[in-house]
C-alpha cells in the first residue's frame, strides 16, 4: 500500500478524533455529574441532527445560524431527558437508570422512523478542499475538526473559570459536600444535562458536514462513545479527549487497512485489553 | 440559637435517634460525645439537612427548619464540616474555598471571608494553588473548616474533626478551632477524643445507642466517675 | 402434595396440552408466540444468572450470536448437524465468556466498567459477522439451509408443535438450572459478592472462580438458547441476534419481570412479548415505527414506575408473604 494513504488515514483520523471529543466529553460530564451513563446521548445527537437538517434544507436557514440554532436544541433535549427520565430515578438501582435511558434509545430510534421513516438525509454543503503534499484536506472534515477545539477550549474556560462550572467539577466529586456549600444539587444536575446536551447538538452540527442522518445513526457512533469514555476513565474529562484520538486513529488506520467494520473491532478489542491492563481508564492513576 | 426537639431519624428499617433534644446558644461551644455508632454523625447530617428527620423540630434561630434540604439549610446560617473532611480533593485549595461562598451573599463577601480565613489559617494561603488531595490530613481538616467558614455562617457542625490525625496535629487543630471560637462563631462538635474536647466547650452531651444519655456543664461531665472511664481513659 | 408443587404440575401439565385445545386458525400464531416466549424467557433466564448476582452483562447478544451463527454456519457450509453445530457454538460462547469473564474479574472490573466491557464485546461479534461478509453474508442475515423436510438430524420441523415442545422443555430445564444454582452453596457466597466484594473475599471466597462459573453458565445457556431461535426462524441477523440492541432487550425483559424471582423473566418476556405483537397487530404496516415507539415509551414508563419489576413490585403487594430468599435492592 502506499504510505501516503496511511498519512491521509491517519489525518482523517485526527479531524474525527476531534468530533468524537465532543461527544465523548458530553456524555463524561454528564456522568461524572450524575454516576449516569446516558446509553441515548449519540440517539440525542442524531434527532439534533435532523433539526439541524430541516432548519437547513427546509427553511433555507444558513448554516450559521442553524448551527447554533442546534446547539440550544441539544441543550434543551439535555434538559427534557433529565427532568423527565433521569430526576425520576436518581436514587433507583444504576441498572434501572441505564435501562431508563436504554428504553429511550428504543423510542428515540422508532420515533424518528415513524417521523421521518428510515430514508437518509443529508444537508448538502459543497466545500472546497486543500491539497497539501498530495493529500487532500476536505473542508468538510477540516472546519468540523477547528470548531470542536475552540468548544472544548469554552467547555474548559467554563469548568475551570465560573462558578457554576467548577461547582460542576466539584459535584462530581462529591454530591453531598456540595449541598452542604448551598448548591441545589438539582440546579446542578440541569446545568449539567444541558450544558451536555449542548455538547451533543454543536457533535450533530459537526457530524451533518459529513454524515447523513438516519434514525439508526446512534448505533454507529453510539458504542463507540462509551468505550471513549470508559478508555479515558468514566468523568475523566482529559482522559475521554486523549482516548478520543486514540480510537480515531485505530479506526481510521484500521478501516483503510482492512475494512471499516474491522477498524471498528480492533479499536473495540484494544479497548477491551486496555480495561483489563488499567481498568480505571489510560490515564488512571495506579492505586 | 439552635433547637432539636425530640428528633427521631434513621436509615431504611434502622433508627440511629431517637427523641434527642439539645440547645445551643449563640456564642456557645456544645460538645456531643459519646461511642462509636451512638449516632453522632447522624445528628449533625439531621441539623444541616443531609438526613430527614422522621420526627420533631429544628428550630434555627427563631425559624423552623425541619423538612428542609441541606442546600436550603446552609442559607440560613449553618455551615457542618463533614466527618471525614469531605473536601474536592481534585480542586485547588483556593477553589475549594471558592465552593464554600457559593451562595450569592457568601459571594459578595467573598475577598473579606477569603482574607479572613487565610489570616487564622496561612498555610492553606501558601497552598492556595494546589491541588486540595495533596494536603497532609491536618492540612485538609483546616481547609474543611475553612470552607465552611467561607459560607459566613452563625452555627459550625464539626464532626469528628481530630479523626485521622497525628496526636501532635490534634493538639495544633484544637487550637486552631479555639481560635475560630475567639472569633465568635457559635460551635457544635461531636468528637471521640472526649479529654480534649470537654476542655474546649462550654458544655457537652453524653449519646449513647441513639439517645440523650446525660447533659451539663463541661467541667461536670468530666467529673463524673463512668465519663472518665469509658471516654477517657483515666 | 403442597400447595406450590401442585400449582406447579397444574400449570405445567396445562402448557403440555395447549397445542390440542382447538384454536381455530389461530393455532400456529398463537403457539409461534408461545415458542418465542419460552426460547427468550430461557435466554433471560441464563442473563439473570449473572445479573441478580450485581453481574450486569450488556453484552449477551454476544453469546447469542455466536450460538446461532456457528450453527448455522456449520450447517450451512459443512453440512454439519445442528446436534453438534450447536454445542461447537455454545463451547465457542465459553471460549468467549472465560476470554472475557476471567480478566474481567481478576482485574476487577466492576459495575459500569464491566457492562460497557460486556457492550464492547457485544458489538465486535456483530462487527465481526457483518465484516466477515463472505461467508456469513453480512447485515443481510444468513437463511438456513433447508434439508427438504422434517429432519431430525437438521432439526427442521415443519410442525410447529415439535419447537413448542422443545422450547418448553428447554425453559423449563433452564428454571431447574436458575433454582439449582439459588439453592446451592454458592448461592450465599456469591450473594456476599454482589454485596460487599471485599467482605467475600476476606471469609476465603473465590470470587473470581465463582464469577467465572456464573458466567461460563450464563454464556453457555444464552449460546444454546441462540441456537435453538436461528433452527426455529431458520434465519439469522447480525442486528437482531448480537450487538446493543437485542442485549439490551434481554436485560429489559428481565427487569421488567423481576431479575430476583424464578418467574420473572418469563413475565417480563412474556409482557414484552404481547406488547410488542399487540402494537404490530394494531398499527400494521401503516405506521412504520409507531409500535416500537409505543413500546420504548412504556418500556421508561415501567422503569420509572415499577423499580423492582412486575414479580417484585406484585410481591410487595402481597406484602412479602414469600420471604425473598434473594431479594436485594442492589
Amino acid at each position: 500500500m502506499d504510505p501516503i494513504f496511511l498519512v491521509e488515514a491517519a489525518i482523517n483520523g485526527i479531524l474525527l478524533g476531534g468530533v468524537l471529543a465532543v461527544l465523548a466529553l458530553g456524555l463524561n460530564l454528564i456522568f461524572g455529574v450524575l454516576d449516569i451513563v446516558w446509553i441515548a446521548y449519540v440517539d440525542l445527537v442524531m434527532l439534533a441532527m435532523y433539526a439541524f437538517y430541516f432548519m437547513v434544507q427546509g427553511h433555507g436557514w444558513s448554516v450559521w445560524v442553524a448551527g447554533p440554532a442546534t446547539l440550544v436544541v441539544g441543550a434543551l433535549l439535555g434538559i427534557a431527558v433529565h427532568l423527565l427520565i433521569i430526576s425520576p430515578i436518581l436514587t433507583s438501582a444504576p441498572i434501572n437508570q441505564l435501562l431508563a435511558t436504554g428504553g429511550l434509545l428504543f423510542f428515540l430510534q422508532s420515533f424518528a422512523t415513524f417521523l421521518w421513516t428510515t430514508d437518509h438525509r443529508s444537508v448538502r454543503l459543497s466545500l472546497p478542499s486543500v491539497e497539501i503534499g498530495g493529500i487532500f484536506l476536505p473542508f468538510t472534515r477540516v472546519i468540523p475538526f477547528a470548531i470542536s477545539i475552540l468548544a472544548m477550549l469554552a467547555l474548559y474556560l467554563f469548568l475551570r473559570h465560573t462558578y457554576i462550572g467548577t461547582a460542576i467539577r466539584a459535584v462530581s466529586q462529591d454530591r453531598d459536600a456540595m449541598a452542604l456549600m448551598g448548591a441545589n444539587p438539582q440546579r446542578v444536575y440541569v446545568v449539567t444535562s444541558a450544558v451536555g446536551g449542548a455538547m451533543a447538538g454543536l457533535a450533530a452540527t459537526l457530524l451533518s458536514f459529513q454524515y447523513s442522518v438516519h434514525p439508526f445513526f446512534g448505533g454507529q457512533f453510539g458504542p463507540l462513545t462509551f468505550m471513549i469514555c470508559v478508555l479515558g476513565g468514566l468523568g475523566n474529562m482529559v482522559g475521554a479527549f486523549v482516548a478520543s484520538f486514540v480510537m480515531s486513529e485505530i479506526i481510521a488506520i484500521g478501516g483503510v487497512m482492512f475494512s471499516t467494520e474491522m477498524g471498528y473491532v480492533i479499536a473495540f478489542v484494544v479497548f477491551i485489553v486496555v480495561m483489563f491492563a488499567r481498568p480505571g481508564g489510560i490515564l488512571a492513576r495506579r492505586e | 440559637m439552635l433547637e432539636v426537639r425530640r428528633v427521631t431519624a434513621g436509615y431504611g428499617a434502622f433508627t440511629a435517634l431517637w427523641d434527642v433534644s439539645l440547645t445551643v446558644a449563640a456564642g456557645e461551644a456544645v460538645a456531643v460525645v459519646g461511642p462509636n455508632g451512638a449516632g453522632k454523625t447522624t445528628l449533625m447530617r439531621v441539623i444541616s439537612g443531609l438526613v430527614p428527620s422522621r420526627g420533631g423540630e429544628l428550630v434555627f434561630e427563631g425559624t423552623p427548619l425541619t423538612g428542609r434540604r441541606a442546600h436550603q439549610i446552609v442559607a440560613h446560617g449553618i455551615a457542618h464540616v463533614p466527618e471525614g473532611r469531605r473536601i474536592f480533593p481534585g480542586l485547588t485549595v483556593a477553589e475549594n474555598l471558592k465552593m464554600g461562598a457559593f451562595l450569592p451573599p457568601a459571594r459578595r463577601a467573598y475577598r473579606q471571608s477569603l482574607e479572613r480565613v487565610y489570616g487564622l489559617f496561612p498555610v492553606l494561603a501558601e497552598r492556595r494553588a494546589q491541588r486540595a488531595g495533596s494536603l497532609s490530613g491536618g492540612e485538609q481538616q483546616m481547609l474543611a473548616i475553612g470552607r465552611a467558614l467561607m459560607s459566613r455562617p452563625k452555627l459550625i457542625l464539626l464532626d469528628e474533626p481530630s479523626m485521622g490525625l497525628a496526636p501532635v496535629m490534634v493538639f495544633r487543630l484544637f487550637d486552631l478551632i479555639r481560635r475560630v471560637r475567639a472569633e465568635g462563631y457559635t460551635i457544635l462538635v461531636v468528637e471521640q477524643n472526649v479529654r480534649q474536647v470537654l476542655k474546649l466547650v462550654d458544655r457537652a452531651y453524653l449519646l449513647e445507642v441513639g439517645r440523650i444519655r446525660m447533659e451539663g456543664r463541661a467541667e461536670l461531665l468530666s467529673e463524673q466517675d463512668f465519663v472518665r472511664k469509658a471516654y477517657m481513659g483515666l | 402434595m403442597s400447595g406450590p408443587r401442585l400449582a406447579a404440575a397444574l400449570a405445567i401439565a396445562a402448557l403440555v396440552g395447549a397445542p390440542f385445545v382447538p384454536m381455530g386458525g389461530m393455532r400456529q400464531y398463537v403457539l409461534h408466540v408461545a415458542i418465542q416466549i419460552f426460547i427468550w424467557a430461557f435466554i433471560g433466564s441464563a442473563w439473570s444468572l449473572m445479573g441478580r448476582f450485581g453481574l450486569v452483562s450488556l453484552g449477551h447478544g454476544a453469546f447469542l450470536g455466536v450460538g446461532a451463527y456457528t450453527t448455522v454456519l456449520l450447517w450451512n457450509h459443512f453440512r454439519l448437524t445442528p446436534w453438534l453445530g450447536g454445542p461447537a457454538g455454545v463451547g465457542l460462547a465459553v471460549l468467549v465468556a472465560l476470554v472475557l469473564g476471567y480478566p474481567c474479574f481478576r482485574f476487577r472490573v466492576v459495575g459500569h466498567y464491566f457492562g460497557l466491557v460486556t457492550l464492547a464485546v457485544g458489538e465486535v461479534v456483530r462487527l465481526l459477522i457483518i465484516a466477515e461478509r463472505d461467508c456469513t453474508d453480512g447485515s443481510l442475515g444468513l437463511t438456513l439451509k433447508t434439508a427438504g423436510g422434517d429432519s431430525l438430524l437438521a432439526v427442521q420441523f415443519a410442525d410447529k408443535r415439535v419447537f413448542y415442545y422443545a422450547a418448553l422443555l428447554v425453559w423449563l430445564a433452564g428454571l431447574w438450572i436458575w433454582h439449582r444454582v439459588d439453592r446451592s452453596m454458592a448461592r450465599a457466597a456469591l450473594e456476599a459478592i454482589g454485596e460487599d466484594e471485599t467482605a467475600a473475599a476476606s471469609v476465603g471466597i473465590h470470587v473470581t472462580r465463582f464469577k467465572l462459573g456464573i458466567t461460563v453458565a450464563s454464556a453457555a445457556l444464552t449460546a444454546f438458547g441462540g441456537a435453538l431461535y436461528a433452527q426455529y426462524i431458520t434465519y439469522v441477523n447480525p442486528d437482531t441476534l448480537s450487538g446493543i440492541g437485542v442485549s439490551l432487550k434481554i436485560v429489559f425483559a428481565v427487569v421488567l419481570g423481576g431479575m430476583y424471582s424464578l418467574l420473572g423473566p418469563l413475565i417480563g418476556t412474556a409482557l414484552t412479548t404481547a406488547l410488542s405483537e399487540g402494537l404490530r397487530i394494531a398499527f400494521g404496516l401503516k405506521f412504520l415505527g409507531m409500535a416500537e415507539t409505543i413500546y420504548g415509551v412504556l418500556l421508561i414508563v415501567f422503569i420509572i414506575f415499577l423499580p423492582a419489576g412486575i414479580a417484585g413490585g406484585a410481591r410487595r403487594l402481597v406484602g412479602r408473604r414469600v420471604a425473598p430468599v434473594t431479594a436485594s435492592p442492589a
